[in-house]
Protein backbone atom coordinates (compact mmCIF):
# COMPACT_ATOMS: atom_id res chain seq x y z
CA UNK A 1 0.00 0.00 0.00
CA UNK A 2 1.11 3.53 -0.67
CA UNK A 3 -0.39 6.82 0.36
CA UNK A 4 -2.96 8.28 -1.99
CA UNK A 5 -2.32 11.37 -4.07
CA UNK A 6 -5.46 13.05 -2.88
CA UNK A 7 -6.11 15.46 -5.72
CA UNK A 8 -9.57 16.15 -7.01
CA UNK A 9 -10.47 15.41 -10.62
CA UNK A 10 -11.38 18.28 -12.92
CA UNK A 11 -15.09 18.48 -13.70
CA UNK A 12 -15.49 16.81 -17.09
CA UNK A 13 -16.45 18.98 -20.03
CA UNK A 14 -19.72 18.69 -21.92
CA UNK A 15 -20.79 20.29 -25.17
CA UNK A 16 -22.06 23.88 -25.02
CA UNK A 17 -25.01 22.72 -27.14
CA UNK A 18 -26.98 24.68 -29.75
CA UNK A 19 -28.45 27.17 -27.28
CA UNK A 20 -25.21 28.35 -25.65
CA UNK A 21 -26.16 31.92 -26.53
CA UNK A 22 -28.96 31.94 -23.97
CA UNK A 23 -26.28 31.97 -21.30
CA UNK A 24 -23.53 33.88 -23.07
CA UNK A 25 -25.33 36.26 -25.44
CA UNK A 26 -28.92 36.53 -24.21
CA UNK A 27 -29.55 39.89 -25.86
CA UNK A 28 -28.39 38.46 -29.17
CA UNK A 29 -31.13 35.81 -28.94
CA UNK A 30 -33.70 38.40 -27.89
CA UNK A 31 -33.71 37.62 -24.20
CA UNK A 32 -33.61 41.28 -23.29
CA UNK A 33 -33.79 43.06 -19.99
CA UNK A 34 -31.90 40.47 -17.95
CA UNK A 35 -28.59 42.26 -18.35
CA UNK A 36 -27.76 45.42 -20.23
CA UNK A 37 -25.34 44.03 -22.76
CA UNK A 38 -23.72 40.76 -23.66
CA UNK A 39 -20.21 40.28 -22.27
CA UNK A 40 -17.13 40.37 -24.46
CA UNK A 41 -18.49 42.13 -27.54
CA UNK A 42 -16.17 45.14 -27.21
CA UNK A 43 -12.43 44.94 -26.55
CA UNK A 44 -11.30 48.48 -27.27
CA UNK A 45 -12.30 52.04 -26.46
CA UNK A 46 -11.08 55.29 -28.04
CA UNK A 47 -8.08 55.44 -25.67
CA UNK A 48 -6.81 51.92 -26.30
CA UNK A 49 -3.18 51.89 -27.41
CA UNK A 50 -2.12 50.01 -30.50
CA UNK A 51 -2.99 49.36 -34.11
CA UNK A 52 -6.71 48.78 -34.68
CA UNK A 53 -7.36 45.54 -36.52
CA UNK A 54 -10.24 43.24 -37.40
CA UNK A 55 -10.11 39.47 -36.95
CA UNK A 56 -12.70 37.50 -38.85
CA UNK A 57 -13.34 34.04 -40.21
CA UNK A 58 -15.53 31.00 -40.11
CA UNK A 59 -15.54 27.69 -38.25
CA UNK A 60 -15.87 24.90 -40.83
CA UNK A 61 -16.84 21.26 -40.25
CA UNK A 62 -15.53 18.10 -41.92
CA UNK A 63 -17.96 18.44 -44.83
CA UNK A 64 -16.80 21.99 -45.61
CA UNK A 65 -19.92 23.56 -44.11
CA UNK A 66 -19.52 26.63 -41.87
CA UNK A 67 -20.95 26.21 -38.37
CA UNK A 68 -23.89 28.53 -37.72
CA UNK A 69 -24.05 27.92 -33.98
CA UNK A 70 -20.45 28.25 -32.79
CA UNK A 71 -19.19 30.61 -30.12
CA UNK A 72 -15.67 32.01 -30.40
CA UNK A 73 -13.63 33.55 -27.58
CA UNK A 74 -10.28 35.28 -27.91
CA UNK A 75 -7.63 36.15 -25.30
CA UNK A 76 -4.64 38.30 -26.16
CA UNK A 77 -1.98 40.66 -24.83
CA UNK A 78 -2.14 44.43 -25.22
CA UNK A 79 0.03 46.38 -27.65
CA UNK A 80 2.97 46.19 -25.19
CA UNK A 81 2.67 42.42 -24.79
CA UNK A 82 1.03 42.52 -21.33
CA UNK A 83 -2.07 40.58 -20.32
CA UNK A 84 -4.95 42.27 -18.51
CA UNK A 85 -5.02 39.60 -15.79
CA UNK A 86 -4.19 39.40 -12.07
CA UNK A 87 -1.84 36.58 -13.05
CA UNK A 88 0.24 39.01 -15.12
CA UNK A 89 3.31 39.78 -12.95
CA UNK A 90 5.48 41.65 -15.44
CA UNK A 91 3.67 44.98 -15.30
CA UNK A 92 0.28 46.64 -15.72
CA UNK A 93 -1.61 46.11 -18.93
CA UNK A 94 -3.35 48.93 -20.81
CA UNK A 95 -6.45 49.69 -18.67
CA UNK A 96 -8.31 50.54 -21.87
CA UNK A 97 -7.91 47.08 -23.31
CA UNK A 98 -9.94 44.12 -22.06
CA UNK A 99 -7.84 41.45 -23.78
CA UNK A 100 -10.82 39.08 -23.83
CA UNK A 101 -13.60 38.96 -26.40
CA UNK A 102 -16.50 36.70 -27.25
CA UNK A 103 -18.66 36.58 -30.37
CA UNK A 104 -21.28 34.20 -31.72
CA UNK A 105 -20.81 33.37 -35.37
CA UNK A 106 -23.38 34.93 -37.69
CA UNK A 107 -26.42 32.67 -37.87
CA UNK A 108 -26.61 33.03 -41.68
CA UNK A 109 -23.02 33.36 -42.93
CA UNK A 110 -21.23 31.63 -40.05
CA UNK A 111 -18.70 34.47 -39.81
CA UNK A 112 -17.24 35.75 -36.54
CA UNK A 113 -15.69 39.20 -36.27
CA UNK A 114 -13.63 40.94 -33.57
CA UNK A 115 -12.52 44.56 -33.55
CA UNK A 116 -9.33 44.59 -31.51
CA UNK A 117 -5.68 45.69 -31.59
CA UNK A 118 -2.60 43.87 -32.73
CA UNK A 119 -0.94 42.30 -29.68
CA UNK A 120 2.68 42.82 -28.69
CA UNK A 121 5.06 39.91 -28.26
CA UNK A 122 5.15 37.91 -25.03
CA UNK A 123 7.83 35.56 -23.68
CA UNK A 124 7.87 31.80 -23.96
CA UNK A 125 8.74 29.73 -20.90
CA UNK A 126 12.48 30.02 -21.45
CA UNK A 127 12.47 33.76 -22.08
CA UNK A 128 12.58 33.65 -25.89
CA UNK A 129 9.79 35.75 -27.36
CA UNK A 130 6.82 34.23 -29.11
CA UNK A 131 5.44 35.79 -32.27
CA UNK A 132 2.38 38.02 -31.79
CA UNK A 133 -0.64 35.76 -31.39
CA UNK A 134 -4.21 35.60 -30.20
CA UNK A 135 -5.49 32.59 -28.27
CA UNK A 136 -8.77 31.33 -29.74
CA UNK A 137 -11.26 29.03 -28.03
CA UNK A 138 -14.19 27.47 -29.87
CA UNK A 139 -17.26 25.77 -28.45
CA UNK A 140 -20.47 24.61 -30.12
CA UNK A 141 -22.95 21.82 -30.50
CA UNK A 142 -21.00 18.68 -31.40
CA UNK A 143 -17.77 19.87 -29.74
CA UNK A 144 -17.43 17.93 -26.49
CA UNK A 145 -14.56 19.96 -25.06
CA UNK A 146 -13.59 23.48 -26.12
CA UNK A 147 -10.91 23.65 -28.81
CA UNK A 148 -7.87 25.86 -28.22
CA UNK A 149 -5.89 27.26 -31.10
CA UNK A 150 -3.76 30.32 -31.86
CA UNK A 151 -4.07 32.98 -34.52
CA UNK A 152 -0.74 34.28 -35.83
CA UNK A 153 -0.37 37.21 -38.22
CA UNK A 154 0.50 36.82 -41.90
CA UNK A 155 2.57 40.01 -41.95
CA UNK A 156 4.87 38.87 -39.11
CA UNK A 157 6.96 36.47 -41.14
CA UNK A 158 10.22 37.07 -39.27
CA UNK A 159 8.63 36.73 -35.82
CA UNK A 160 6.64 33.67 -36.90
CA UNK A 161 9.81 32.04 -38.20
CA UNK A 162 11.44 32.26 -34.76
CA UNK A 163 8.37 31.55 -32.60
CA UNK A 164 9.20 28.68 -30.21
CA UNK A 165 5.61 27.43 -30.28
CA UNK A 166 5.35 27.30 -34.07
CA UNK A 167 8.78 25.61 -34.05
CA UNK A 168 7.22 22.71 -32.14
CA UNK A 169 4.97 21.79 -35.05
CA UNK A 170 6.50 18.66 -36.54
CA UNK A 171 4.57 18.75 -39.80
CA UNK A 172 5.55 22.15 -41.16
CA UNK A 173 2.91 21.88 -43.86
CA UNK A 174 0.36 22.47 -41.07
CA UNK A 175 1.86 25.73 -39.76
CA UNK A 176 -0.06 27.89 -42.27
CA UNK A 177 -3.33 26.74 -40.67
CA UNK A 178 -2.41 29.02 -37.73
CA UNK A 179 -1.49 32.06 -39.81
CA UNK A 180 -4.11 34.61 -40.79
CA UNK A 181 -3.36 36.53 -44.01
CA UNK A 182 -3.67 40.30 -43.87
CA UNK A 183 -5.90 42.31 -46.16
CA UNK A 184 -7.08 45.88 -46.15
CA UNK A 185 -10.80 46.56 -45.72
CA UNK A 186 -11.85 50.21 -45.72
CA UNK A 187 -8.43 51.22 -44.45
CA UNK A 188 -8.41 48.78 -41.53
CA UNK A 189 -6.00 45.86 -41.37
CA UNK A 190 -8.16 42.74 -41.48
CA UNK A 191 -6.92 39.25 -40.75
CA UNK A 192 -8.98 36.30 -41.97
CA UNK A 193 -8.69 33.15 -39.88
CA UNK A 194 -10.86 30.24 -40.96
CA UNK A 195 -10.86 27.39 -38.47
CA UNK A 196 -11.17 23.95 -40.08
CA UNK A 197 -12.26 21.43 -37.50
CA UNK A 198 -11.60 18.32 -39.57
CA UNK A 199 -10.13 17.09 -42.81
CA UNK A 200 -8.10 18.91 -45.43
CA UNK A 201 -6.06 21.79 -43.98
CA UNK A 202 -7.33 20.92 -40.50
CA UNK A 203 -6.39 23.66 -38.04
CA UNK A 204 -3.84 22.80 -35.37
CA UNK A 205 -5.50 22.54 -31.96
CA UNK A 206 -3.52 22.58 -28.74
CA UNK A 207 -3.60 20.60 -25.51
CA UNK A 208 -2.50 23.43 -23.25
CA UNK B 1 1.72 33.87 -7.11
CA UNK B 2 5.34 33.56 -8.04
CA UNK B 3 5.76 30.05 -6.60
CA UNK B 4 3.27 28.54 -9.03
CA UNK B 5 3.85 26.88 -12.35
CA UNK B 6 1.77 25.35 -15.07
CA UNK B 7 -1.72 24.01 -14.62
CA UNK B 8 -1.94 20.25 -14.27
CA UNK B 9 -2.30 18.61 -17.62
CA UNK B 10 -5.88 17.82 -18.53
CA UNK B 11 -6.77 14.14 -18.15
CA UNK B 12 -8.30 13.67 -21.56
CA UNK B 13 -9.34 10.14 -20.67
CA UNK B 14 -11.58 11.66 -18.00
CA UNK B 15 -13.05 14.32 -20.28
CA UNK B 16 -15.06 13.21 -23.31
CA UNK B 17 -13.01 12.63 -26.46
CA UNK B 18 -13.84 14.74 -29.52
CA UNK B 19 -15.15 11.88 -31.65
CA UNK B 20 -18.19 10.22 -30.05
CA UNK B 21 -20.35 8.89 -32.90
CA UNK B 22 -23.43 8.12 -30.79
CA UNK B 23 -23.61 11.90 -30.40
CA UNK B 24 -23.98 12.41 -34.13
CA UNK B 25 -23.01 16.07 -34.46
CA UNK B 26 -19.57 15.26 -33.07
CA UNK B 27 -18.72 13.15 -36.13
CA UNK B 28 -18.02 16.08 -38.47
CA UNK B 29 -16.86 18.45 -35.72
CA UNK B 30 -14.07 16.31 -34.24
CA UNK B 31 -10.47 17.00 -35.30
CA UNK B 32 -8.73 13.96 -36.83
CA UNK B 33 -5.20 15.04 -36.02
CA UNK B 34 -3.96 14.69 -32.45
CA UNK B 35 -3.79 17.82 -30.33
CA UNK B 36 -0.40 19.55 -30.17
CA UNK B 37 0.79 19.50 -26.55
CA UNK B 38 1.96 22.84 -25.24
CA UNK B 39 3.17 23.33 -21.70
CA UNK B 40 1.54 26.51 -20.42
CA UNK B 41 2.99 29.85 -21.41
CA UNK B 42 1.81 33.14 -19.98
CA UNK B 43 -0.82 33.17 -22.74
CA UNK B 44 -2.48 30.23 -20.98
CA UNK B 45 -1.78 31.00 -17.30
CA UNK B 46 -3.47 34.40 -17.56
CA UNK B 47 -7.14 35.00 -18.18
CA UNK B 48 -9.91 37.57 -17.81
CA UNK B 49 -11.32 38.20 -14.34
CA UNK B 50 -14.72 39.73 -13.74
CA UNK B 51 -15.68 41.95 -10.81
CA UNK B 52 -18.68 41.52 -8.55
CA UNK B 53 -19.64 45.09 -9.47
CA UNK B 54 -20.90 43.93 -12.87
CA UNK B 55 -23.66 41.85 -11.29
CA UNK B 56 -27.22 43.06 -10.82
CA UNK B 57 -29.26 41.92 -7.83
CA UNK B 58 -31.30 39.39 -9.85
CA UNK B 59 -28.50 37.99 -12.00
CA UNK B 60 -28.49 34.70 -10.06
CA UNK B 61 -32.28 34.54 -9.67
CA UNK B 62 -33.82 32.87 -12.73
CA UNK B 63 -37.24 32.78 -11.08
CA UNK B 64 -37.36 36.59 -11.14
CA UNK B 65 -34.80 37.98 -13.59
CA UNK B 66 -37.11 37.71 -16.61
CA UNK B 67 -40.39 38.04 -14.72
CA UNK B 68 -43.08 40.00 -16.57
CA UNK B 69 -46.15 39.49 -14.42
CA UNK B 70 -45.20 36.82 -11.91
CA UNK B 71 -42.70 34.11 -11.02
CA UNK B 72 -41.55 31.43 -13.46
CA UNK B 73 -43.64 28.24 -13.36
CA UNK B 74 -42.03 25.04 -12.16
CA UNK B 75 -40.37 23.30 -9.26
CA UNK B 76 -38.55 25.97 -7.30
CA UNK B 77 -34.95 25.02 -6.49
CA UNK B 78 -31.73 26.50 -5.19
CA UNK B 79 -28.53 25.32 -6.88
CA UNK B 80 -25.44 26.03 -4.84
CA UNK B 81 -21.90 24.82 -4.43
CA UNK B 82 -18.26 25.74 -4.54
CA UNK B 83 -15.70 26.13 -7.27
CA UNK B 84 -12.48 24.38 -6.25
CA UNK B 85 -9.25 23.53 -7.99
CA UNK B 86 -7.70 20.07 -8.17
CA UNK B 87 -5.69 20.90 -5.04
CA UNK B 88 -9.07 21.36 -3.26
CA UNK B 89 -8.44 25.08 -2.86
CA UNK B 90 -11.40 27.41 -3.38
CA UNK B 91 -11.44 29.50 -6.55
CA UNK B 92 -12.73 32.96 -5.57
CA UNK B 93 -13.87 35.42 -8.21
CA UNK B 94 -14.85 32.72 -10.72
CA UNK B 95 -17.58 33.84 -13.14
CA UNK B 96 -20.30 31.23 -13.66
CA UNK B 97 -22.83 31.64 -16.45
CA UNK B 98 -25.78 29.24 -16.55
CA UNK B 99 -28.53 28.55 -19.07
CA UNK B 100 -31.37 26.08 -19.16
CA UNK B 101 -34.79 25.14 -20.54
CA UNK B 102 -37.98 25.94 -18.66
CA UNK B 103 -40.01 23.45 -16.61
CA UNK B 104 -41.47 21.95 -19.79
CA UNK B 105 -38.12 21.48 -21.50
CA UNK B 106 -38.51 24.49 -23.82
CA UNK B 107 -35.59 26.85 -24.43
CA UNK B 108 -36.15 30.52 -25.18
CA UNK B 109 -34.07 30.58 -28.37
CA UNK B 110 -34.97 31.59 -31.91
CA UNK B 111 -33.82 28.24 -33.32
CA UNK B 112 -35.83 26.14 -30.84
CA UNK B 113 -39.05 24.65 -32.23
CA UNK B 114 -40.14 22.15 -29.56
CA UNK B 115 -43.91 22.27 -29.08
CA UNK B 116 -43.79 22.63 -25.28
CA UNK B 117 -44.88 26.14 -24.32
CA UNK B 118 -42.66 29.11 -23.57
CA UNK B 119 -43.04 30.45 -20.04
CA UNK B 120 -43.59 34.21 -20.36
CA UNK B 121 -41.84 34.75 -17.03
CA UNK B 122 -38.76 32.63 -17.66
CA UNK B 123 -35.70 33.66 -19.69
CA UNK B 124 -33.34 30.87 -18.71
CA UNK B 125 -30.04 32.67 -18.10
CA UNK B 126 -28.19 33.56 -14.94
CA UNK B 127 -24.73 34.37 -13.68
CA UNK B 128 -22.80 34.59 -10.43
CA UNK B 129 -19.26 35.21 -9.23
CA UNK B 130 -17.84 33.04 -6.44
CA UNK B 131 -17.08 34.63 -3.08
CA UNK B 132 -13.78 34.52 -1.18
CA UNK B 133 -14.39 30.85 -0.30
CA UNK B 134 -15.39 29.85 -3.82
CA UNK B 135 -19.12 29.68 -3.05
CA UNK B 136 -21.98 30.49 -5.42
CA UNK B 137 -25.73 30.02 -5.55
CA UNK B 138 -28.59 30.34 -8.01
CA UNK B 139 -32.33 30.26 -7.60
CA UNK B 140 -34.25 28.75 -10.51
CA UNK B 141 -36.91 26.24 -11.53
CA UNK B 142 -35.97 22.65 -12.29
CA UNK B 143 -35.70 22.29 -16.08
CA UNK B 144 -37.70 19.64 -17.90
CA UNK B 145 -36.33 16.90 -20.15
CA UNK B 146 -36.54 17.61 -23.86
CA UNK B 147 -36.37 15.65 -27.10
CA UNK B 148 -33.63 16.26 -29.67
CA UNK B 149 -32.99 15.07 -33.20
CA UNK B 150 -30.15 12.61 -32.65
CA UNK B 151 -31.57 9.12 -32.44
CA UNK B 152 -35.22 8.74 -33.43
CA UNK B 153 -36.37 9.00 -29.81
CA UNK B 154 -33.57 10.65 -27.86
CA UNK B 155 -34.29 12.86 -24.87
CA UNK B 156 -31.91 14.93 -22.82
CA UNK B 157 -32.09 14.47 -19.05
CA UNK B 158 -32.96 17.56 -17.05
CA UNK B 159 -29.81 19.66 -17.03
CA UNK B 160 -28.35 23.12 -16.47
CA UNK B 161 -25.44 24.30 -18.61
CA UNK B 162 -22.51 25.91 -16.78
CA UNK B 163 -19.77 28.07 -18.30
CA UNK B 164 -16.88 28.77 -15.91
CA UNK B 165 -14.02 31.27 -15.96
CA UNK B 166 -11.34 30.58 -13.36
CA UNK B 167 -8.17 32.65 -13.13
CA UNK B 168 -6.51 31.44 -16.34
CA UNK B 169 -7.63 30.78 -19.88
CA UNK B 170 -6.23 27.26 -19.37
CA UNK B 171 -9.06 26.66 -16.87
CA UNK B 172 -11.88 27.69 -19.21
CA UNK B 173 -14.64 25.11 -18.99
CA UNK B 174 -18.18 24.50 -20.18
CA UNK B 175 -20.10 21.58 -18.72
CA UNK B 176 -23.60 20.44 -17.74
CA UNK B 177 -25.17 19.70 -14.38
CA UNK B 178 -27.59 16.80 -13.99
CA UNK B 179 -30.00 15.94 -11.16
CA UNK B 180 -29.64 13.06 -8.71
CA UNK B 181 -31.88 10.10 -9.46
CA UNK B 182 -32.77 10.99 -13.05
CA UNK B 183 -32.89 7.66 -14.94
CA UNK B 184 -32.35 9.42 -18.27
CA UNK B 185 -28.80 10.42 -17.35
CA UNK B 186 -27.61 6.93 -18.16
CA UNK B 187 -29.42 6.79 -21.52
CA UNK B 188 -28.14 10.07 -22.94
CA UNK B 189 -25.57 10.01 -25.78
CA UNK B 190 -24.18 13.38 -24.67
CA UNK B 191 -23.67 12.21 -21.09
CA UNK B 192 -22.16 9.01 -22.46
CA UNK B 193 -19.53 10.92 -24.41
CA UNK B 194 -17.79 10.78 -21.00
CA UNK B 195 -16.12 7.37 -20.79
CA UNK B 196 -15.84 6.96 -17.01
CA UNK B 197 -18.90 6.45 -14.78
CA UNK B 198 -17.19 8.24 -11.90
CA UNK B 199 -16.62 11.26 -14.14
CA UNK B 200 -20.31 11.31 -15.06
CA UNK B 201 -21.23 11.13 -11.37
CA UNK B 202 -19.13 14.26 -10.84
CA UNK B 203 -21.74 16.12 -12.92
CA UNK B 204 -24.75 14.85 -10.95
CA UNK B 205 -25.91 17.35 -8.33
CA UNK B 206 -27.04 15.89 -5.02
CA UNK B 207 -30.44 16.68 -3.54
CA UNK B 208 -29.71 18.54 -0.30
CA UNK B 209 -32.69 18.55 2.02
CA UNK B 210 -30.75 20.43 4.71
CA UNK B 211 -30.32 23.37 2.37
CA UNK B 212 -33.94 23.34 1.18
CA UNK B 213 -36.09 26.33 2.12
CA UNK B 214 -39.16 24.89 3.89
CA UNK B 215 -42.43 25.58 2.06
CA UNK B 216 -40.45 27.35 -0.68
CA UNK B 217 -37.65 25.60 -2.62
CA UNK B 218 -35.67 22.36 -2.71
CA UNK B 219 -31.89 22.54 -3.01
CA UNK B 220 -29.23 20.78 -5.08
CA UNK B 221 -25.51 20.96 -4.35
CA UNK B 222 -23.14 21.11 -7.32
CA UNK B 223 -19.40 21.58 -6.80
CA UNK B 224 -17.19 22.33 -9.78
CA UNK B 225 -13.49 21.47 -9.99
CA UNK B 226 -11.15 23.46 -12.23
CA UNK B 227 -7.58 22.60 -13.10
CA UNK B 228 -5.07 22.99 -10.28
CA UNK B 229 -1.66 24.56 -10.57
CA UNK B 230 1.63 22.98 -9.66
CA UNK B 231 4.16 24.78 -7.56
CA UNK B 232 7.45 25.21 -9.31
CA UNK B 233 9.35 23.34 -6.53
CA UNK B 234 12.98 23.42 -7.59
CA UNK B 235 12.42 24.98 -10.96
CA UNK B 236 13.42 28.59 -11.35
CA UNK B 237 11.85 30.03 -14.40
CA UNK B 238 12.94 33.37 -15.80
CA UNK B 239 9.39 34.69 -15.77
CA UNK B 240 9.00 33.54 -12.16
CA UNK B 241 5.83 31.73 -13.03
Amino acid sequence: MVQKLDRLKESPSQTAGPYVHIGTNPNWVEITGVWDKDLGLVLVDPKTLGERIVLKGRVIDGSGTPLKDALVEIWQADAQGLYNSPQEKRGSADPHFAGWGRQPVDSVTGEYRFETIKPGRVPYRDGRVMAPHVTVWIVSRGINIGLHTRLYFGDEEAANAECPVLARVEHKVRVPTLIAPRSDENGIATYTFDIRLQGENETIFFDI
Amino acid sequence: MSDQGSYYQRDRGWHPPAYTPDYKTSVLRAPRYPLLSLDNTISETTGPVFGHSMLGPLDNDLIRNYAKDGDAIGQRIVVYGRVLDENARPVPGALLEVWQANAGGRYRHKKETYLAAIDPNFGGCGRAITDSEGRYSFRTIKPGAYPWPNGVNDWRPAHIHFSVFGHAFAQRLITQMYFEGDPMIWQCPIVRTIPDKAAIEQLVAALDREAALPMDALAYKFDIVLRGRRSTLFENRPEGN
